[in-house]
């Protein structure tokens, strides 16, 4: 049972959490001006690297708020945890 | 009788009875039910699996791959090893083939869960554990130690190193530290991330009929420690060697356990066979019992030490010899031996025997460690694999990390406990180790996997690997020689390792033979190279009812009840399983015969009078949630398909709600209680989902907006008061309320008092029929609901449930979300486009509308279904055809039937269907796969009663 440091409460056991896929993939500007290929390319594609991954994850049994972690999806080893609006950290890996 | 009349860790003045296969022994406490057979001179315990030989006891632990019993009672329990279980006067069990039955009768245990947290957790009570315990907790560090055992002791509880008084010392000062905790019968079984592991404490079953009912049978323990120190020993490997698995042929050291801690000669004509040093400790401790023992050591050079100590006994050793073979029937009388020269066996020669032990050298206990992700690395000297360092938070001491002299282990857990205790920022102050016999080097040992079977009359499937899967040479020959060079392959392929004991005492063996029969002379393939299996937890088998704990039976999954629900159980309601809800299906009634309605007449009744007078439902378990604040309406205008801030206080909207792909995730209805408040109803089911769904959109994407959500779901009791009739009953308790369609519109929501409580009540419609939604507090919610009730009786009035709301909303088309949609449907494939604001220059969802997937005409349509033959109630599911040709396969499918009922106002059953292009087959007559063959249906709109709407205001 991993724990994860929620930037608000501390550590707590990875069962309080819940996954929220990839961090910093902003809505875009204008959605009607896109075209269908770019439009599905942010509702259906993600990034899936080896190594450190910014994602978001939420609270969700605890403070139920949103916050941002870099995680090396090699070894789940969490590297930084982030609030939301904070940039990403740099992390050596 | 094999019992000596002294020494050992048992009691000899506590007699205990039991049974085994029908017949009546007496033991000692302190005996395992193996020890105890052994005295008893039983030496077939089980069969095996597939060939059905007879098994005896290869092992005094866990890693026995043939020693397999039922206990029959006090507890029936299937396939535990007779070398685990504590003997316990009443004990009756029988041996096994390979499987256990599973008990017949519920289990009366209790089994619970105890969390622990601590700075280190030591794994096993053995020499190096002890000494890691004692000085942590010295430095006054919180520790946890756990052992497997009855008693500490280790490896020290089968030897004669004369260290009784000072583990019997260190446990006394553990005990006296505040915080120190000692679990004995404790099983560490999984290592679980950040130094979190799982163990299992067998509390009571040691007991037998004494046990006390209140207490725990068994006890998982979750342990959250900041350090672990794994000092989990090593487990002794056999040599394979043809009839290896007779009764009567045994791991050295396990001799050694039962003459030393149980005070049992397993034999008294006694053959050793080794490749290493260790087994000699067994010969002269088994010769100085009195028995006859030779050695025969596959070393030509044996060390001095040892050659001096069995000349003095008279033991004969045979170095440069093997064991071949054994013979016997269901238990061993001969070994034969052979010479063994450049890795051939030369002629063989018998010697009589009645107990033939064997050691292959020992496998370090690095599955903890492993499953910590430690890496491994392959010793060729030990012929064993062993940790290559310390990983985050854990170490490991003692033979656990290969280290096989009592010197070296004790030393062993000074070093890393020192290690944890710098780690921690605590002092370490070395502990005094007691006193050991200054150890000469041992020779070295010989790495032999298997002896070859020279025999022509012999088929190397004698030759086994794993006793318990009855698994041999010859199969993983069979494996190899299919093309498989992987080790994760070859235990799939030949089973080894897949059995009770995960291959304890086989795996590592395997592995040797594997790489001996890839090697060619162009190619050496080692070990190292190989690798091992993936030692995945548990450890040692965990039964289910102990992971269960508390958590059976009704507390297996909270149940979610409404304020009302005394009132639906007094009245006979079947309820059905809305996510964690239990809401009422419908009310079965009793005619004055005693006969009890069936559901299809019950909703029949119930449809009928709520359309033709009125009836009502508890409505509560709808998901509602609370916005509130300056954007709540800019918030909702996002996520909702449709404009929601143009909403004036005291007015409804229904809405929908779609994923960013457009598909629809949930609708419902929008109260605007202020111009900064509203409520919201979800789908019951999805309530939780859609206040995460908001929570994440307020707080990631549009955090600049001002709103903020709760769930008011179990706040609110919810009485949908439905019927012609609706109008008057409430007026009757509601006389401050202007009732009037003019008063009191649809759409709209009024507070007032109904029956003397303040109420909330909405003018809304499920069914098509005038009806008002009346919301109290859940605390009144009873009181109401029974004035409701009884304010209703002069109009007849109905209790309905689900099966009644479902089949009303149907006939108006109104879809469920989840039911007549998937997930695939946007609001205009159910003919919602009106629902779809033009207006809105974004919503979630809006940009996928026009996606070209989603503009497509033949996409499928929400419609209505007729059958031709009025009687046929399709089956939910079923697929729907343009033809009647089913003979070539694929049949093109046009689509499935999402909802089906029996219709009382429509006097014909119908349906609801998603089919492709359904709209522009209105009319049409498809054919519906129902019950094994072709039902005609006709397409009609989704709307099929009122259509035009004119019961909506009474």
């Amino acid at each position: 049972m991993q724990l994860i440091r929620c930037p608000w409460c501390g550590s707590r056991e990875e069962a309080e959490f819940h996954y929220g896929g990839q961090a910093h993939v902003s809505y875009p500007e204008n959605p009607a001006e896109l075209s269908d290929a770019e439009w599905a390319r942010y509702v259906f594609f993600r990034d899936n690297p080896r190594g450190p991954f910014a994602e978001r994850w939420v609270h969700s049994a605890g403070c139920r708020r949103w916050f941002n972690a870099i995680r090396d999806t090699g070894t789940h080893d969490l590297l930084a945890v982030y609030r939301i609006g904070d940039p990403r950290p740099e992390v050596a890996t | 009788m094999s019992r000596l009349a002294t020494g050992g860790h048992i009691d000899r003045n506590t007699e205990l009875a039991f049974t085994f296969d029908d017949k009546a022994y007496l033991g000692y406490a302190g005996d395992t039910l193996a020890s105890a057979l052994l005295a008893n001179g039983v030496r077939q315990v089980a069969t095996s699996i597939k060939y059905g030989r007879p098994r005896g006891i290869m092992s005094a632990g866990v890693e026995d791959a043939n020693a397999l019993v039922q206990i029959e009672a006090p507890f029936p329990e299937p396939m535990l090893t007779a070398t685990t279980i504590e003997l316990y006067d009443g004990l009756v069990a029988r041996g096994l083939q390979g499987r256990g039955r599973l008990a017949d009768a519920p289990d009366p245990a209790r089994y619970d869960a105890m969390h622990a947290h601590c700075d280190l957790l030591v794994i096993g009570a053995g020499p190096s554990g002890l000494v890691c315990a004692l000085t942590a907790a010295r430095a006054g560090a919180r520790v946890v130690l756990v052992d497997d055992q009855s008693e500490a002791g280790g490896s020290l509880l089968g030897s004669r190193d004369g260290l009784d008084d000072w583990v019997s010392s260190v446990i006394t000062e553990l005990n006296s530290l505040e915080d120190v905790r000692i679990l004995q019968r404790t099983t560490v079984f999984g290592y679980y991330d950040d130094g979190f592991v799982l163990a299992l404490e067998r509390r009571t079953d040691h007991l037998g009929a004494a046990a006390q009912a209140h207490l725990a049978r068994q006890r998982i323990w979750r342990i959250r420690s900041k350090q672990v120190i794994v000092a989990t020993g090593a487990h002794e490997r056999p040599v394979v060697f043809a009839d290896s698995d007779r009764p009567g042929v045994m791991l050295a050291g396990a001799a050694r356990t039962y003459l030393n801690r149980y005070g049992v000669l397993a034999g008294r004509k006694i053959v050793v066979f080794t490749t290493n040093d260790s087994a000699y400790e067994a010969a002269v401790e088994l010769g100085d019992a009195g028995t006859d023992v030779t050695v025969v050591d596959a070393r030509t050079e044996i060390s001095q030490r040892w050659a001096a100590e069995c000349a003095s006994r008279g033991i004969t050793v045979r170095a440069g010899h093997v064991v071949t073979g054994t013979s016997g029937s269901d238990r061993v009388t001969t070994a034969h031996v052979a010479p063994y020269l450049d890795g051939e066996p030369g002629a063989r020669q018998g010697i009589s025997c009645d107990l033939l032990l064997v050691s292959g050298g020992w496998n370090p206990t690095v599955h903890l460690y492993s499953q910590a992700r430690g890496r491994l690395r392959y010793e060729a000297s030990l012929g064993a694999f062993v940790p290559e360092s310390a990983v985050t938070g854990v170490r490991v001491a003692g033979a656990a990390a290969g280290l096989f002299t009592l010197a070296g282990c004790l030393a062993s857990g000074a070093t890393a406990t020192a290690d944890v205790l710098g780690e921690l920022g605590l002092p370490s102050t070395p502990l005094e180790l007691p006193s050991v016999e200054a150890e000469q080097k041992p020779a070295p040992g010989l790495v032999l996997w298997a002896v070859p079977d020279k025999r022509e009359d012999t088929e190397p499937c004698h030759q086994f690997v794993d006793l318990q899967r009855d698994s041999t040479v010859a199969d993983i020959l069979r494996a190899v020689g299919a093309g498989l060079t992987g080790v994760e392959h070859v235990k799939r392929y030949t089973t080894i390792g897949t059995a009770h004991d995960q291959g304890k005492t086989s795996g590592m063996i395997a592995c040797g033979i594997m790489a001996e029969a890839l090697s060619t002379h162009e190619r050496h393939v080692d070990i190292a190279s190989l690798g091992t299996t993936t030692f995945r937890p548990p450890y040692t088998s965990v039964p289910f009812a102990a992971l269960a704990g508390r958590d059976r039976g009704e507390i297996f999954d909270p149940v979610r009840v409404t304020a009302i629900q005394p009132w639906h159980v007094a009245h006979g309601a079947l309820f059905e399983n809305v996510g964690q809800w239990k809401r009422p299906w419908y009310y079965p009634q009793r005619d004055p015969s005693g006969s009890v309605e069936d559901i299809e007449s019950a909703v029949l009744r119930e449809c009928k009078a709520t359309r033709e007078s009125v009836g009502m439902m508890d409505g509560s378990t709808l998901g509602k949630i609370n916005v509130q604040g300056v954007d709540a309406g800019e918030f909702l205008d996002r996520l909702y398909t449709n404009l929601i801030s143009s909403l004036k206080p005291g007015f409804i909207r229904y809405g929908v709600m779609c994923g960013m792909d457009g598909m629809i995730i949930d609708d419902g209805t929008v109260a605007r209680v202020s111009d900064t408040e509203f409520v919201l109803t979800t789908t019951t089911g999805n309530a939780a989902m859609i206040l995460d769904w908001m929570e994440e959109f307020a707080q990631t994407e549009w955090p600049e907006l001002r709103v903020s959500l709760t769930s008011v779901t179990e706040q609110w009791v919810t009485i949908p008061l439905v019927g012609p009739r609706s109008r008057d009953v409430l007026a009757s308790v509601a006389p401050d309320l202007d009732v009037s369609n003019e008063a009191f519109g649809f759409m709209t929501w009024r507070d007032a008092r109904v029956a003397g409580i303040q109420a909330r009540i909405c003018r809304i419609s499920f069914s098509g029929e005038l009806a008002y939604e009346i919301n109290v507090s859940a605390w009144d919610g009873l009181t109401v609901w029974e004035a409701l009730f009884d304010a209703g009786q002069p109009y007849g009035i109905t209790v309905y449930g689900t099966e009644t709301m479902h089949v009303l909303r149907a006939e108006k088309g109104y879809p469920i979300i989840g039911q007549d949609t998937d997930g695939t449907v946007t609001p205009h494939d159910l003919g919602m486009s009106w629902v779809v604001s033009k207006k809105k220059l974004d919503f979630v969802g809006k940009r996928s509308f026009s996606r070209s997937e989603n503009q497509r005409s033949d996409r499928k349509h929400l419609v209505g279904l007729l059958p031709v033959d009025k009687t046929v109630l399709l089956a939910e599911g079923s697929q729907l055809l343009a033809t009647t040709d089913v003979s070539v396969s694929p049949v093109p499918m046009l689509g499935h039937v999402t909802s089906s009922y029996r219709s009382v106002a429509l006097d014909s059953t119908f349906a609801l269907a998603l089919v492709r292009s359904g709209r522009e087959r209105i009319g049409e007559t498809l054919q519906a796969w129902h019950d094994g063959g072709l039902v005609a249906v006709t397409v009609t709109d989704p709307v099929l009663y009122d259509k035009e709407g004119a019961r909506r205001d009474g």
